[in-house]
């Protein structure tokens, strides 16, 4: 049995499930676990922007949910709302407009967004109230806590545990030596 | 963060039986090792009540117990801190496992498992997955700054399962 372990993703990122931006064939993915209601990740969320408008097509971002319930009670409803919005194929305009709207997450609010939206609001309200997500989310969740999400937002470039500080330079810089050569 | 804190000893190693103990988990109840005999225990030592990084590890414990339970074991952390503190740092926080108060003696558990920081006054952050009968079968210490997750936790209580099946 050994005392270390390296952390790395082991739910591989999958099309058609996972919630990406950029192409399969970019030479770096960068992962994301994150909660729609945590400062930290809200801060991170205009730096993941500006790494995705720097690095452009040889990038590929995932967003994948870690709601940490106990401590932000939110955080759960958002991250169903965001699965949701995916459903009506929306998930990134949901996802950016929780992340801007991160202090107002509760039911009235996710509502109102998806009215913004365009949504079909009906049926965003009966998937929340029904919690049709709750299962998806909880998925991500595990898969989460198998790679080793020690807390959100925990990034991984090219499968392994980034664990360095999150500025735009840092992650582009990480992002770049983890891209095979010349690609 | 650097904390090169160069423990002479790591934390007991797998294979030592586990030292049975029995602390306050309430102001009028003690919690003991051996009677949770029978199910794999998990037992998180930890600085301190309140500060970030014990907060984020025992929320996310927290949120990852239906796991835990679905493997069949209970986990329980254990710091320096008061019976008084504890419960007010659970309330707060929102925590349904027991919290120990490794108080007095000061740390004589945290000891007796090598996860103590005499320099701090503090137990480590540490972690022991203990088998049913007892034993130790795994342990790790995490730097003092670093949230060690959960994997490590899930991947030793699986292995006990495949263990105990083969």
């Amino acid at each position: 049995v050994s005392t270390t372990w390296e952390s790395r993703l082991v739910v591989p990122v999958a099309e058609g499930r996972d919630h990406i931006q950029g192409s399969a064939d970019a030479p770096v993915t960068l992962v994301e676990y994150g909660d729609y209601q945590c400062p930290y990740c809200g801060r991170a969320y205009p730096i993941v922007k500006e790494v995705q408008a720097r690095m452009g097509d040889r990038l590929r971002f995932v967003f994948r949910n870690f709601p940490i319930s106990t401590s932000h009670p939110y955080a759960e409803q958002a991250a169903e709302a965001a699965e949701a919005g995916a459903a009506q194929g929306r998930f990134w305009e949901t996802h950016d407009q929780l992340f801007e709207n991160q202090k107002r997450l509760r039911n009235e609010d996710l509502h109102r967004y998806a009215e913004e939206l365009g949504l079909d609001v009906e049926r965003f309200d009966q998937d929340l109230a029904g919690h049709v997500y709750a299962d998806r989310v909880h998925e991500d969740f595990l898969g989460g806590v198998r790679s080793g999400v020690n807390g959100t937002p925990t990034f991984y470039i090219n499968g392994a545990r980034y664990d360095g500080p999150y500025e735009a330079d840092d992650l582009v810089a990480a992002l770049e030596q983890a891209a095979p050569e010349g690609g | 963060v650097t904390s090169p804190s160069a423990a002479p000893t790591g934390p007991l190693e797998p294979g030592t039986k586990a030292p049975d103990f029995a602390l306050r988990s309430t102001p009028d109840q003690l919690l003991s090792l051996s009677e949770c005999r029978g199910r794999p225990v998990i037992l998180a030592f930890y600085p301190e009540d309140w500060s970030p990084v014990c907060s984020d590890q025992l929320g996310l414990y927290e949120a990852v117990l239906p796991e835990f339970e679905r493997l069949g074991a209970q986990l329980i952390a254990i710091s320096v801190d008061g019976v008084w503190c504890h419960l007010a740092f659970a309330r707060d926080r929102n925590l349904h496992f027991p919290l120990l108060a490794d108080f007095e003696p000061k740390g004589e558990v945290s000891r007796a498992y090598r996860a103590y920081r005499a320099q701090d006054g503090t137990s480590e952050r540490a972690l022991f997955v203990i088998d049913a009968d007892g034993i130790v079968r795994w342990s790790y210490v995490s730097p003092v700054a670093v949230n060690p997750g959960a994997d490590g936790i899930l991947k030793a209580l699986e292995n006990l399962g495949t263990e105990a099946a083969s």
